[in-house]
């Protein structure tokens, strides 16, 4: 890996800081992380499927993944809409409620977990109007996705944001110009240029919200097959000492994560070809 | 002797061959303009003498010692960036003390020093001022000035003006020329401008695709051009197929191409010119451009199309006026050299224009 | 912008509230009820909440393993983004990525593999075992745990900014015979002292709020190895709903405080950025 460095004797320092950059990643990050493969090849390939194909376990994964995906695509519309609010509108205390994205990230998950319950459990005012309409929100599916919707409410706009910072309104002049309507120019102007920023902030946040466990865990309910999600498997599943269970969980979630980022580099790779060309 | 050598430099960035057998030789006291386009490895021959980057292979000579494997730091040099890389959070003063403190220089020394300098470089009164609150011409003069503190033997300036508008670029040049010969330090400078080139060097070497194509002063460099590079990249210049065809160069039909300049060509009115019946060839007026001080013609011969110059005080010549050429010299290229041919007949008529 | 007047008061009326509401359902209304259902049963309990024994232990513990976690990381970041910002290697690419694995992996999987790794399972347990030792459900691993989820922080918000600002700075002070040090504290930093606090400052947040890696990892011993994410927790499943909220205020305060922080931060250095 380590090669000769771009300006050998100029600037000081590469073997130093090579060394205590390769140093903290092994042993904070790669080794642990091969003890994954190290006792997931201790269950054999058969051994894993029958973990993974537990129905439970089925019903957890399904879960995760489907309120992973609305959370990310409800975040997808509101995170567009934000982010479009943000930059092109003015209005009163703007500068506050630009700061206020970035709440669910400083809030800790728990504390989110436990709000969020309270909002929306049957107990409260709001929880109260849903069930009369007849929607239970607090220990549903619902509840989960709302949980994930408020933890990656950032992503999507904080990497909206800057494209439509930077994007030349000479674009959408020209499109008026033509006589093309706000409609047309949002969707055959705008949109294009968002799209590639969208994209990986919907991948970003899909990726979190699969992981996630602390704000969801107290809202979801935790019934099997009904509320279960990927995390809480894993969690029980150590809980009763089953580490090569939790293990096989583990790796069908890092495969998935893994999955999501190739995808999003690819994303940007293809869009960066395009735009450069 | 030398005081500067490079033997046999070779370097490439993967697939791209920055020094091909580059070698060079540059005497003491002389301002040298390393010249060719963008992308022709000057800057690379540049930083190898720094020491910002090492050769494949190949030697780098300063004042007869190898200093290929010497600290960048301890080669003695001047290195001024071609954005100035002035350090951002410090002053004018600190700037041009860094090199200084990092030698553990006394204080009071330091002082003295750096005020010689800013008042050398006419930056008096703005020692306290950071980069971002200078024009481009005073940060220039800051980094020169930076670049001289610890007393180099050699500066070295990347696109020293690349960075500064047309119109303080003209005055800052006669500057750094006036400046670098009072000082009388051995410098070399980057360009891609051979305006800026022959203006400022005594010397100057002209580099393309890594190779050293030749070196010389501006006269000579203009007059004699060694290779085909050279001849079209230098001066304003046409290339014409077919040189052998136009009368008195029938010796250039053994070349594949020829180069015209502007300054070897005259154009009169068709009949002005009978005395050189058996030179001149007839064209047409295509194009008639005012450049200022000149009249800028495009004349079609044959196929070629020539760019020739006009005085302002001849009469006036229009777009499609039949006119006579007299071409006195043209550059063929025999491989990598290039030749100048004369007219054969104007030589046989023993006229003298 | 012409078309910025064109924009129809109604499209832009109706887009502004929908955000404001979303924004206020999901952000504001949360924040609130911790505050009300913190102080419903009086400010007595309030106070003798939070300044219970094991609520300051729980405190202490979060705030010495987010210390030790943000210096760590910062140390790793400036280094980290050093070798990869001044020099040009192979694998550069697979480096960055590499750094960047622990944002994809699910915190419970991060607690997961420190228990694959020291656990009674792990094959660095004997060995750890015999120098007395323990990582897991011990203070050490929640440290680790903290560090891991926060590790790729510091140097994700410094490598833009260097690859950004290029080496000329650095390259002209080493030309002048300066050493590493006075390169990076006199040039470098400088430079970058708003992208390494910003980093920072992410770090502190998401380190003391970290809740999936730690619980793997604690073993939810009272006064030992709690943090305050856990104690909100613990309270919670026992039914003390106001107490639960109390210590989750004093964790909202710190986050609102970050969030301050993260903003003027922000602002300074896209000010600087202008000159």
């Amino acid at each position: 890996m380590i090669t000769r460095a771009k300006s050998p004797r100029v600037i000081p320092g590469f073997g130093l800081s090579m060394g205590i950059t390769l140093g903290f990643l092994g042993v904070i990050v790669l080794i642990p992380l091969a003890s994954i493969v190290l006792t997931s090849s201790g269950l054999g390939i058969k051994g894993f499927f029958k973990v993974i194909t537990g129905r439970r376990i089925l019903a957890g994964i399904r879960v995760s993944f489907l309120c992973t995906f609305i959370a990310a695509l409800i975040n997808a519309v509101f995170g567009m809409t934000l982010a479009w609010v943000l930059v092109r509108y003015k209005f009163p205390f703007k500068r506050f409620v630009d700061g206020l994205i970035e709440l669910p990230f400083a809030l800790p998950t728990a504390v989110a977990g436990i709000s969020l319950t309270a909002v929306y459990s049957s107990r409260s005012f709001i929880g109260m109007f849903f069930e009369r309409v007849g929607i239970n929100i607090a220990y549903t599916r619902i509840g989960i996705t709302i949980a994930l919707v408020f933890i990656t409410i950032p992503f999507v706009v904080r990497t909206i944001q800057p494209v439509l910072e930077k994007l030349d309104p000479q674009y959408e002049e020209a499109a008026a110009i033509l006589g093309a309507g706000r409609a047309r120019i949002f969707f055959q102007i705008v949109f294009p240029e968002i799209l590639p920023a969208l994209l990986t902030g919907f991948g970003l946040a899909f990726a979190r919200g699969l992981g996630e466990y602390g704000s969801v865990v107290f809202i979801a309910g935790n019934r099997p097959f009904q509320t279960e999600i990927a995390p809480l498997l894993i969690m029980n599943k150590l809980q009763q000492y089953d580490y090569q269970g939790a293990t096989a969980i583990a790796l069908v979630m890092l495969v998935a994560s893994f999955g999501i980022l190739l995808l999003i580099n690819t994303v940007q790779i293809y869009y960066g070809k395009f735009i450069k060309g | 002797m030398k005081y500067l050598e490079l033997r046999n430099i070779n370097k490439s960035f993967g697939e791209y061959k920055a020094s091909d057998d580059a070698s060079l030789g540059i005497e003491k006291g002389r301002l040298i303009g390393l010249l060719g386009p963008s992308g022709s490895g000057k800057t690379t021959i540049l930083r190898m003498i720094a020491g910002l980057e090492t050769p494949d292979s190949g030697d780098i000579i300063i004042d007869g010692r190898r200093v290929n494997d010497v600290d960048a730091s301890k080669r003695g040099i001047g290195f001024v960036f071609q954005n100035y890389a002035l350090f951002r959070y410090m002053t004018v003063f600190e700037n041009i003390a860094f090199g200084l403190k990092v030698q553990h220089v006394k204080r009071d020394a330091i002082k003295k020093r750096v005020g010689e300098l800013i008042s050398l470089v006419g930056l008096d009164g703005l020692d306290r001022r950071y980069p971002h609150q200078l024009s481009g011409g005073q940060r220039q003069r800051v980094a020169f000035a930076r670049a001289l503190a610890p007393n180099p033997h050699l500066l070295l300036l990347d696109e020293p003006f690349a960075a500064i508008d047309a119109k303080v670029r003209q005055e800052l040049r006669k500057w750094l020329r006036k400046m670098i010969e009072s000082l009388q330090i051995t410098s070399i400078f980057v360009t891609h401008d051979q305006e800026e080139a022959v203006e400022v060097a005594d010397e100057i070497v002209v580099i393309n695709a890594g190779r050293i194509e030749q070196s010389g002063s501006p006269v000579e460099i203009y007059k004699q051009p060694a290779t085909p590079f050279v001849a079209r990249f230098i001066g304003r210049s046409d290339v014409i197929d077919n040189a052998g065809l136009l009368k008195g160069f029938e010796a250039a039909k053994d070349f594949s191409q020829a180069v015209i300049r502007p300054e070897f060509i005259r154009v009169e009115k068709s009949g002005h010119l009978e005395k050189y019946v058996r030179s001149i060839e007839e064209g047409t007026v295509e194009e008639v451009s005012f450049r200022g001080d000149c009249l800028e013609l495009k004349v079609r011969v044959g196929d070629a199309l020539l760019t020739a110059n006009r005085p302002l005080e001849k009469d006036e010549l229009r777009a499609g006026d039949r006119v006579s050429v007299l071409i006195r010299r043209i550059y063929v290229f025999d491989g990598d050299a290039a030749r100048i041919l004369e007219n054969e007949n104007m030589k046989n008529q023993a006229v003298y224009i | 912008m012409a078309l910025k007047n064109e924009d129809g008061s109604i499209t832009r009326a109706l887009l502004i509230t929908a955000s404001l509401l979303f924004l206020f359902i999901m952000l504001i209304l949360p924040l609130c009820i911790v505050l009300y259902i913190a102080l419903r049963s009086g400010w007595e309990t309030y106070k003798n909440t939070v300044t219970d024994f094991y609520t300051l232990k729980a405190l202490q513990l979060t705030l010495s393993s987010t210390l030790v976690a943000v210096v760590v990381n910062t140390l790793f970041g400036l280094f980290a983004a050093w070798a990869i910002t001044k020099f040009s290697f192979r694998g550069k690419k697979f480096l960055t990525t590499m750094i960047d694995v622990p944002f994809a992996i699910s915190p419970v999987i991060a607690g997961l593999i420190f228990i694959l790794t020291f656990g009674r399972i792990g094959w660095a347990h004997e060995w750890l075992d015999s120098y007395n030792i323990n990582i897991v459900f011990a203070v050490p691993g929640i440290i680790l745990a903290v560090i891991f989820v926060t590790f790729p922080f510091v140097a994700r918000e410094l490598i833009p900014v260097l690859n950004a600002q290029g080496s000329d700075e650095e390259e002209a002070a080493a030309l002048m015979g300066a050493n590493g040090f006075v390169i990076f504290f006199r040039v470098t930093l400088p430079n970058i002292k708003w992208a390494l606090l910003y980093g920072v400052i992410l770090c502190t947040a998401r380190a003391m709020g970290e809740f999936g890696a730690v619980s793997v990892l604690s073993g939810h011993l009272r006064g030992k190895t709690n943090t305050l994410p856990l104690h909100v927790e613990i309270l919670y499943n026992e039914y003390k709903y106001s107490q639960a909220f109390a210590v989750s205020s004093i964790l909202v305060i710190m986050a609102v405080i970050i969030l301050i922080a993260r903003n003027i931060v922000e602002y300074k250095g896209k000010k600087e950025l202008g000159l």
